[in-house]
């Protein structure tokens, strides 16, 4: 059996953090080239500093500030750097006590090598020329007995960014690779459920309802119904058709369930429930398995379906 | 099952944006309130229930492991619940059935979402593979469906604009509803711009950061209790064919398994005010008559006779319900947590006069996770 389609799925956004208190104090103080921790009721030094005690949890409110130099307590070596960590070449992630602090930090140490670090090792922050206030305002750690770099004036900051993508590969599922490998052909492949005969487009790995796989193949038309629509007004980050647009639920002839797609050739003010539809298809030669190698639905001239026809698959 | 009571309810002042806290600082806001009305301290709190949305809004995978200490969670057990916008309402059922149980004597639940950190309408809107990309967010999602009822159903257009100017003049009377639109009407809300037609920018809910948080006792801390009368959930596919999208069978399952545990026969009489998710206006008229309260069809007739505003028949979001604050996972728990206020008489300004019995419901996913409660001021 070959291998189901798969596609690049890639997801980011950078988010924006409001720190409060208690983390805009710690980052706000990194900016200044300095680090700060939190005492807890059991007398212990926090770094970072937590925002509630672990024992009470009772908001915590008495700042220490500690050193940029400390201890490695653990380490476990990164040959191979992946996408946003702190180096783009081999580290080590370390849990550091520093200088005045009860609990570790973790952060990357530059070590070269995995010969080159110990767990006892002492380390001094290497910081950022441009700290904007974050945590990678430490650009890492560094093997050293020197002293830390002395700090700087700079001004708070309340927000913090972080940037988050996520590459994914979707597959997929065995059920709907014939069903694009159709679509590269032009052709509409849907499955009948064996139990309730009840025609899937797209097709299913298995009837949501019997819960038994759909085994029957049914080729469809490229003509249906439009059972209900809506008209997209609103512009938003992401969007990939310039609103306005029809987005539809198109019924196919011969189908049980619409699907969403993009209803062209008509004023939106003029798209009806029932009417009846047909798909444009893009030019052969840019066709690839997705549903995207229908253009859009425009009306097809023929008079509306009655109420009757769609009102079950409302 | 032993008795159980909601003893106290906390929330935050919901906002667009509540730059002033993180996340752990939002939801203890929330915490803290509800245990100061609870009378309780964290000793005696055994457990600890958290839900909030799906994690792309704030990019946080597993909030709860973040925030076991500002939730006092450290050397107790610590739950999760997800199920999508109806997540509130589902962390409230758990936690209820923790109690119910005896498991335990007293449990923590707290819900939350911090909307300012991403842009759920991107969050809601991811492009898959294959796929036409017509997708627009919630508001797209729900639109054709609200399209359906109205044909349906017959109802006249201005029913939704009803809904939409009665629910924010209640939050007017809420301290912590992000929307206070005392001046709204039904005319403006009509001339409103058309975002995903059928539904109207005023039709549609807010983008809030905010928390809510509910003390649930096996006995009065307080003096006050809203007893848990019943509890319901269900759950369907988003897609199947034949599926109803207007009325789903999910939704009529778990209201009919809610009012028989209840004792309820005539949900209209015998409820004094209704927390409805309503998030787009005509989702009250759609759910009066999925939850029972009217048949179907004539949902849209009781809100247009105005007995879904306070001081009516069946006083519908009292507290200006998920169209005046909407920080999607905490939106459940506020709607229960109304309901508990309205029987324990501490409601305010939007209390409903003599509430004895109130119910709080949720809605999430595609219309396809459904929890509810009922609440009352005697005990079973």
């Amino acid at each position: 059996m070959t291998r189901p389609l798969s596609a690049p799925l890639d997801v980011g956004f950078d988010y924006t953090r409001s720190l409060g208190p208690t983390l805009g104090r710690f980052l706000s103080d990194l900016r200044r080239r300095r680090v700060t921790g939190i005492r807890g009721s059991d007398g212990r030094v926090h770094v970072p500093p937590l925002e509630y005690d672990p024992v009470t949890a009772e908001r915590l409110s008495e700042f220490v500030e500690v050193a940029a130099t400390g201890v490695v307590r653990g380490w476990s070596w990164t040959p191979e750097p992946l996408e946003g960590q702190p180096l783009d070449r081999p580290f080590a992630w370390a849990l550091i006590q520093l200088d005045g602090a009860d609990t570790s930090l973790l952060h990357a140490v530059d070590a070269g090598s995995p010969e080159g670090i110990s767990t006892g090792a002492r380390v001094r922050a290497r910081w950022r020329g441009d700290r904007v206030g974050a945590i990678t305002d430490i650009e890492c750690f560094e093997i050293s007995d020197a002293p830390a770099d002395p700090p700087a004036e700079a001004d708070d900051v309340t927000m913090v960014t972080t940037p988050v993508n996520l590459h994914y590969t979707h597959s997929a599922s065995p059920t709907e690779d014939p069903f694009l490998r159709g679509l590269m052909e032009g052709r509409l492949i849907a499955q009948r459920c064996p139990e309730c005969e009840k025609v899937y487009f797209p097709p299913r790995p298995a009837c949501p309802t019997d819960g038994v796989p759909t085994t029957d193949q049914v080729d469809l038309a490229d003509r249906g119904t439009i059972t209900t629509f809506c008209v997209v007004n609103v512009p938003f980050l992401g969007q990939r058709i310039p609103p306005p647009y029809v987005s539809a639920y198109v019924l196919l002839d011969g189908a049980d369930i619409p699907f969403l797609h993009l209803l062209l050739g008509v004023a939106p003010e003029d798209v009806r429930m029932g009417m009846r539809v047909e798909a444009v298809w893009k030019p052969r030669e840019e066709w690839g398995p997705t549903m995207q190698n229908i253009d859009h639905f425009k009306p097809s001239g023929e008079p509306d379906a009655p109420f009757d026809s769609y009102s079950q698959h409302l | 099952m032993r008795p159980a009571a909601v003893v106290g309810t906390g929330q935050t002042h919901h906002a667009a944006k509540r730059l002033d806290v993180s996340m752990a600082g939002l939801c203890r806001e929330a915490v803290d309130r509800a245990m100061a009305d609870a009378g309780v301290d964290w000793p005696d709190i055994d457990a600890v229930v958290l839900g909030k949305a799906p994690d792309l809004f704030e990019g946080v995978m597993m909030p709860e492991l973040f925030l076991a200490d500002a939730l006092g969670a450290v050397g107790k057990p610590l739950l999760r619940v997800h199920t999508a916008g109806s997540v509130g309402g589902s962390t409230g059922n758990v936690a209820a059935s923790l109690v119910q149980s005896g498991v335990h004597d007293r449990v923590l639940a707290v819900a939350f979402e911090k909307q300012s950190e991403s842009n759920a309408m991107w969050a809601l809107s991811v492009p898959t593979p294959f796929t036409m990309p017509v997708h627009a967010g919630a508001g797209g999602y729900f639109a054709p469906h609200v399209r359906s009822y109205i044909r349906r159903a017959g109802a006249p257009e201005h029913v939704g604009a009803m809904v939409a100017a009665k629910d924010r003049r209640n939050g007017a009377k809420n301290p912590y509803a992000h929307l206070k639109q005392p001046d709204i009407t039904v005319e403006s809300v009509r001339a409103s711009t058309m975002l995903w037609d059928p539904i109207r920018y005023d039709e549609t809910c807010p983008s809030s950061d905010g928390a809510c948080a509910v003390v649930i006792s096996s006995e009065p801390t307080s003096g006050r209790a809203a007893w848990i009368r019943a509890t319901a959930m269900r759950t369907e596919p988003t897609t199947f064919a034949g599926r109803d999208q207007v009325n789903p069978q999910a939704g009529r399952d778990a209201a009919s398994a809610l009012w028989k545990q209840a004792g309820i026969t005539d949900p209209l009489s015998q409820v004094d005010a209704a927390e409805i998710y309503v998030p787009f206006s005509w989702f009250e008229p759609m759910w009066l008559e999925n939850l029972g309260f009217t048949d179907v069809g004539q949902g849209w007739k009781l809100t247009e006779a105005g007995q879904t505003e306070i001081g009516g028949l069946l006083p519908v979001n009292p507290s200006g319900g998920v169209l005046s604050s909407n920080p999607i996972g905490a939106s459940g728990l506020l709607r229960f947590a109304e309901a508990a206020m309205q029987v324990m008489g501490t409601a305010g300004e939007h209390q409903v006069d003599g509430a004895r019995v109130a119910l709080g419901h949720a809605y999430g996913g595609g219309s396809q996770f459904f929890a509810m409660w009922v609440v009352g001021s005697e005990k079973p």
